[in-house]
This record gives structure tokens, sequence and C-alpha cells, in this order.
């Protein structure tokens, strides 16, 4: 069943794509074998995450961005992942960002999927970088993928994307705002969208400033926020050739689109030459298995250690007989001798 | 294990622009924790069935004003079987006169909701049509 899906995949046929997308993303047996042997085939994609705050017309400039792209360069197909928030309540979502890309629907080398982010809080669902890797094996060559409407630290976008958009809009704040860490900081283009309201210019100004001032030496002494995985980055993130334009768009009237499109373009043929695409997919694999490992360490941990234990030590900490910190240490210990015996 | 959610697409074809029926009914299924991908206004059928392939979905609701439904509903039907998408359940709300319901369950479509439907009804429904589906 699995394999005749990728068969299908692999020929191009978008139902068994949209299948296996499904799979993968409910992490069912089926989508977690096809993931594996997918993965093989992926790395040649441009994955390109735009962020910016809700209503500042991400879904508006993705919709003009694959248009451009796919005039651009026609040989190449264009996947979209957008993420929208599921409710904290239900677990229900309401997913738009359709409503914004209808110019896109008549072209079938453009797949647009929405996603809920089903609780996960960087401003990506867990599965959004799966699904991304199951567009670059189906031969997708960009891949835009729309975070939620992100404030200021919702940066996961970051870990998987070569290249990271943020799209903000005029008069959302003074040059504080554009000094603070965060989501600023990860942006390789900058875009000020509406930018046919009033305050355009000053946005462009005060943005401009921050890059002067901040890019270089974040990037030189960090590791770019991208997680690490025991060691640092440090290495893998070192170039500082790259300075972030700051470009003006009003998206819903296509303009400044093609000047936004050229910027992808040359941060794409920069990666390429500097060695920063082989880096970044290096850091986007380290911190995939980073994140998987942790969260099957904790699979296994809750499953060696019963949870009249766990219970046991908060109530005790709760008495302040010991310290959450000594309850922890107890509870690697448990984990420690029992991984042991069971191992013998 | 992620819990299998269930995904709706929610459309209005043709050129009626009433959709507040269409947000009230998207509404009430979020809120029973369902994925529900909202598509806009003055879709045509080919449109709705490109939609519903690339999200693959569970179900499709149409909300349909304007009278067209016997033109549009088959339409619809023949686009989503062209694309290999025979199991998705099909929806109707609406105005539709009596006389045409009977003929559009007998084309495929699940089931038909009118002006006052409540909408945990429609809940109710698109669980059970799903369950019997799986």
């Amino acid at each position: 069943m699995t394999s005749e899906l990728i068969d299908s995949l692999r020929k191009g046929n978008r139902l068994a794509l949209s299948r296996i997308l499904s799979q993968v993303e409910n992490r069912t047996d089926a989508g977690i074998a096809a993931l594996e042997e997918l993965f093989l085939e992926t790395g040649t994609a441009q994955k390109i995450g735009i962020t910016g705050p809700p209503g500042s017309g991400k879904s508006t400039l993705v919709n003009a961005l694959a248009r451009e792209l796919r005039r651009r360069e026609p040989d190449k197909k264009v996947a979209i992942i957008a993420v929208d928030p599921s409710s904290p309540f239900t677990g229900g979502a309401l997913l738009g960002d359709r409503v914004r890309m209808l110019d896109l629907q008549d072209d079938k080398q453009i797949f647009i999927r929405s996603m809920a982010s089903r609780g996960a809080l960087g401003g990506l669902a867990e599965q959004t970088e799966a699904l991304s890797q199951v567009f670059d094996a189906a031969g997708y060559g960009f891949i835009l993928i729309e975070t939620v409407g992100a404030g200021q630290s919702e940066v996961d976008v970051v870990n998987l994307a070569h290249t990271t958009i943020v799209v903000d809009t005029p008069g959302t704040g003074d040059d504080i705002q554009s000094i603070k860490a965060g989501i600023l900081e990860i942006a390789d283009i900058l875009v000020v969208n509406k930018a046919d309201r009033p305050g355009a210019d000053q946005s462009v100004t005060h943005l401009r400033n921050m890059v002067e001032m901040g890019y270089n030496r974040s990037v030189i002494n960090g590791k770019h926020h991208l997680e690490d995985f025991q060691e640092s980055t440090t290495q893998e993130i070192t170039s500082t050739d790259w300075i972030p334009p700051v470009l003006k768009t009003v998206a819903s009237e296509f303009q400044g689109i093609k000047e936004l499109t050229d910027a992808l373009l040359n941060h794409s043929a920069y990666l390429r030459q500097s060695g920063q695409w082989h880096a970044k997919d290096r850091a986007a694999i380290r911190a995939n298995i980073r994140h998987q490992l942790i969260a099957n360490l904790l699979n296994d941990f809750n499953q060696n250690v019963p949870s009249e234990l766990v219970d046991s030590l908060i109530e005790r900490a709760q008495k302040r007989a010991i310290s959450p910190n000594e309850a922890v240490r107890e509870l690697l210990a448990y984990n420690r001798n029992n991984t042991l015996e069971s191992s013998e | 294990m992620t819990e299998k959610k269930i995904r709706v697409l929610i459309a209005k074809p043709g050129l009626d622009g009433h959709d507040r029926g269409a947000k009230v009914v998207a509404r009430a299924l979020r809120d029973d924790g369902m994925e529900v991908i909202y598509t806009g206004l003055r879709q045509t059928p080919e449109m709705i069935a490109e939609a519903a392939l690339q999200e693959d979905v569970d179900v499709v609701g149409l909300s349909i004003l304007s009278g067209a439904h016997n033109a549009l509903v088959p339409q619809v039907i023949a686009k989503l079987n062209e694309n290999g998408q025979t199991d998705v359940v099909l929806f109707l709300g609406g105005i539709i006169p009596e006389d045409d319901i009977q003929t559009l369950l007998e084309q495929g479509v699940y089931k038909v909701y009118g002006p006052g439907t409540d909408t945990r009804e429609v809940c109710k429904d698109i669980h059970e049509a799903v369950k019997a589906k799986a």
C-alpha cells in the first residue's frame, strides 16, 4: 500500500503526494516509513520561510511570490505549506490562508497545503519540516513555508529554512521595537509590506539601522539562534557576507515582488557559493535529530519510570522535604538503573 | 502518536456572495475540534476539487444560496471522482427546495441542510459519516 503510494508520488501523482502528506502529518506507521525512505531523496529544494505578525500580509505575499517564482523559473514546481494556529481549547483550527491564494489554483505546478499548528508554539507545526521533506522528495524546487502570525519569539522556521523572510508593516513600533532580540534577527530578507500606507519609509529606515548595527555581530558571536546539538554550530554558521536587504512591497498590487524575488534568488546563489547551503542543511539535520532524540528519550523515560514514583517525589517536594532538583536527580538515577537492568 | 483529526473543506461554489452561513458552520466545526479549510467565495467546481485534493480532506461542505445547486453539485462530484477522491463525504447547505433534495442525495450528497439547522447536528453527522467511511 505505502510503497505503491510512494511510487505514484515519484511519478508525480498529486493525490498520492497528498495522502502521504497526511500520513506523515499524523505520524502513522506508514507515514514514518514513507518519510524514512523519502528523506534519502531530499536536499535539492530551496526552503523559504515567511514569518511576521498576524495581518502583515504573509499569505498575500506568498501568493505573489509563488506566481513570480513560477514565471521566473518555469521548470521548478512550487509547494506552499501554510500554518495556522490550532485552538488550545478544542484542538480545532480554521485554516484560511488559501483565501488569499486564489490566483494560484489554476497552476498545477503549485501545491498548497494548509496545516494546523496542533499545539506547537514556535510558529510551525510539529511535522512542518517533515512535510517539507516530502515535497522536496516529490521534486518541488521551491518550498514556501508560511508560519502562524508570529510575535517576537516564534522563530522555529529558521531551523529549517534556507532563506527566512520577515514581513512587517508600517507603523508597528518605534526603533526600540526593532532593536529588541527575536524575530527581526532571524531575517535574511526584511519586507515592509503594505508600503502604500503612511510611515513606510520610516519603518524601512528603522530596519536598515537595525541591520547595520546588529546583524554582523550576532552572526559572528552566535549560532544565529539555530538550535545546537551538544557542540556549538558556530563553525557551521560563520559567514558575514550577506547583509539582509530591507524591501518595500504592496503584495496585493504585486508591487515590489520582482525585487523581492531577485533578493531571494540572490540569497540562494549566495548560500551555494559561500558554503552556507551545506552548513544550513547540516544545522537543520542536527536540530531535527536532537528534537527527535529528546522526544524519544522522554518517551523511554515515561515507560521506564512508574508514575507513582513521580507522584511521590512531587508530594515530597510540595512538603518542602526535597527540592525539585533533587527529585529530578532521583528520577534520573531510577531511570538509569532500570535501563541497565533491562539491557542485561 | 497524534490523534487523527477530521479535515473539512468549506467552499462556496457559484456566484452568490452570501458567506455568513458557511462561516458559521466553519466556526462550529472548528469548535468541535475539526481542522477546517476555508476557501472563500466564488469557487468553480474545479477549484473546489483541486483544494480538496491538495488538502486531503475527509469531508467537503458546500454552501449554495443561488439556486444553482442542481448544476453545481454534480460538477463538484464529477471533479472529485475524476481526481480519484471517491471517498470524500459531501455535505450541502443552503436554500434547497424539498423536491431537489432526493435527487441530490441519489447523486451522492451525504446530507442536505436548510436554514435553522442546529450546527451540533452537522458535527454529529460528520463524525458518523467519517467513522463509517474508515
